[in-house]
């Protein structure tokens, strides 16, 4: 592309930013946006368009417990928003009746951008997302024709997907498009690391920037900028749990894949603990621990994190603070704070 | 990024203008060739008797008696060639069905095709990889994934249809944590979209002069009677034993069940 259509792009983009924050007093929708910087999202915006009416009925569905076998548990019942739509505090989630899941809820953030969904890639489509914890056993417990079944019989749906849809009927691609309308738009794109990148007047402390260059030299290779993952599936070396799970293996069954798991982003880390697929470290220090001093080696551990005949990588102490103040900046208070994402009032 | 994906994402642009291109075909090719009914019947059996859910009892080449609770699997992408050799591929948007041994009429199969003479009968058993990953909102009717009231023919965890499900009780089957002596079967697998797996997608070819060809003709209904016979599935290529396979599901081991039901089919008879 030449030097002035980059302008031009810029230039219009500048002006629909200059617009949108002086309407916002209007309240007008902005429907979904490619943040500076970003790279092209990878769901498929153009099957389904993002609107006003079809976001609110998203976002009343996410946090509809009609979805759970005896209307207790919502989506939003594991994916809270203050902590970036994880389930804070919990190691692996519990669902429906207390049962207990196998797995860390991940957060709901820039997933317009996921090329595959789960700790595992079981899911490869937004779109096919939600049946996953609609219909597992110790999540919702429900089947799809059921919940469906409610929604038609619970006022105001039928209404609801009328305006976002053009005609009352409930189906399962409508109730799954309202759903990634709204999860498409919990974009995180407004912390500091953000406003440094795009050079709002911002600019990192030392320690930070530091920690930048730490993190450069240790972590981006896999947690890639700007979302601070590659998406690939790795084995970081935590050893089998307790539960042998394979991650995934179980999806290509393919024995070079076993122990690996996406790779999460490192957003909003302040708000998301605990970590790892399994949710076992509760702090930051601790999964630096591990990175620096508890790798295990495994046939398939990540190649990255087997280097010069060690497993892992060294980090001084200053290292470690320095890293630890840079993730902090990619902390996004706006995001976990964005009304537009919260529970309307009943 | 995967670059695989993006290999996938073009194979789906050039396979969706594939389909676009035969379907104008079709039309223009065919557009005196009046369209008639051709049903096939897939009548499931086991062994040299009729199969009947929960009461019937069987016993397969290991030597295990089962009875089958539940038979269900998909038959897609139906096409038929006549005595000149010509093909006729149906629509694919109505080439999509599901056989329920508990549901009668599920197991007569209809496609309409142009009326003539076909002695080869050809069709998926299972959902193609293009189906398996279109958007959900072309995947209706029998492909909702939705469908199926609790024996629903999905994963959601690992996102595709299950292409065979077949389940029952046998005593060779060690006790679930319910204390039933159950064995499972759901057999799927459309080769992987972010990265390749396995691929249990088998199609089915049938010649039917030996039963007797398929005389498609407005103002009547071909019935092409099928057997569908289920020991086929334990007596196969390989001798599958429930004591050792109570469950089988996503797994390298479903290749062998499937490898054993692409031989389940028998032409018996048309009815002209």
């Amino acid at each position: 592309m030449s030097k002035l259509q980059w302008m031009m792009i810029t230039g219009i983009v500048l002006f629909l930013f200059a617009c949108s924050k002086s309407e916002q007093l209007v309240a007008i929708f902005e429907g979904f946006h490619q943040p500076v910087g970003f790279p092209a999202p990878a769901y498929k915006l153009a099957n389904n368009p993002v609107t006003k009416e079809g976001f609110e009925l998203g976002r009343k569905l996410f946090y509809e417990p009609r979805l759970s076998r005896n209307n207790t548990i919502s989506c939003g019942f594991c994916h809270l928003q203050a902590s970036a739509f994880t389930h804070h505090g919990h190691d692996v989630s519990h669902g429906i009746d207390d049962r207990l899941g196998s797995r860390n809820s991940p957060p709901i953030m820039n997933l317009a951008w996921n090329t595959t969904l789960m700790w595992d890639g079981g899911v490869f489509d937004l779109d096919l997302q939600p049946i996953a914890p609609i219909t597992n056993p110790v999540e919702m417990d429900e089947t799809m024709e059921n919940v469906l079944q409610k929604l038609r019989n619970t006022p105001p749906y039928p209404a609801l997907f009328q305006r976002a849809f053009g005609s009352t009927d409930i189906t399962t691609a409508r109730m799954m498009k309202a759903l990634s309308q709204f999860m498409v738009m919990l974009v995180s794109d407004q912390s500091k690391y953000d406003s440094v990148m795009r050079k709002q007047g911002v600019t990192f402390t030392d320690a930070e920037q530091q920690g930048y260059a730490v993190y450069r030299r240790h972590c981006s290779s896999c947690h890639q900028e700007p979302l601070f993952t590659d998406q690939s599936f790795r084995n970081n070396g935590l050893g089998a749990g307790p539960n042998n799970d394979r991650g995934r293996y179980d999806v290509t069954l393919n024995p070079s894949d076993q122990y690996k798991f996406k790779v999460p982003s490192l957003r909003n880390l302040a708000y998301t603990a605990p970590y790892m697929h399994d949710g076992r470290f509760y702090t930051l220090p601790a999964v630096l621990r591990h990175y620096t001093s508890e790798v295990q080696e495994m046939p398939t551990l990540d190649p990255l994190l087997k280097q010069g005949g060690h497993t892992g990588f060294s980090l001084t102490a200053t290292e470690q603070e320095q890293l630890l103040a840079f993730l902090q900046t990619l902390n996004d208070k706006k995001f976990v704070n964005d009304a537009r994402f919260a529970e309307e009032a009943p | 990024m995967h670059p695989f994906k993006h290999t996938i994402y073009g194979a789906l642009v050039v396979l969706l203008s594939f389909t676009a291109c035969k379907k104008e075909d079709i039309k223009s090719e065919t557009p005196t060739a009046a369209k008639a009914v051709l049903s096939i019947q897939f009548d499931n059996i086991a062994g040299d008797r009729n199969l009947q859910l929960n009461t019937g009892s069987y016993v397969n080449a290991a030597g295990e008696s089962f009875n089958i609770s539940l038979l269900q699997y998909f038959i897609s992408n139906i096409k038929v060639t006549n005595s000149s050799g010509q093909e006729f591929v149906v629509p694919a948007d109505s080439s999509y069905f599901l056989v329920n041994e508990a549901n009668a009429g599920s197991q007569f199969v209809k496609v309409k095709v142009p009326e003539g003479d076909y002695q080869t009968l050809s069709f998926v058993l299972g959902v193609d990889s293009l189906r398996s990953t279109m958007d959900i909102s072309r995947r209706t009717g029998v492909l909702d994934p939705s469908g199926g009231m609790g024996d629903a023919m999905y994963w959601g965890w690992n996102s595709g249809y299950i292409f065979f499900k077949m389940e029952g009780e046998s005593a060779a089957a060690p006790a679930d944590p319910s204390g039933q002596h159950k064995f499972r079967y759901h057999i799927g697998g459309f080769g992987g979209y972010s990265a390749p797996t396995l691929n249990n997608i088998k199609r089915i070819t049938i010649d039917l002069r030996a039963g007797g060809i398929a005389k498609v003709r407005q103002g009547r209904e071909a019935n092409v009677h099928l057997m569908a016979d289920i020991l086929k599935v334990f007596n196969g290529t390989r001798t599958i034993s429930i004591a050792a396979n109570p469950t089988v599901m996503f797994s390298d081991f479903s290749t062998q069940v499937a490898n054993n039901y692409t031989q389940l089919f028998h032409h018996d008879h048309t009815e002209n």
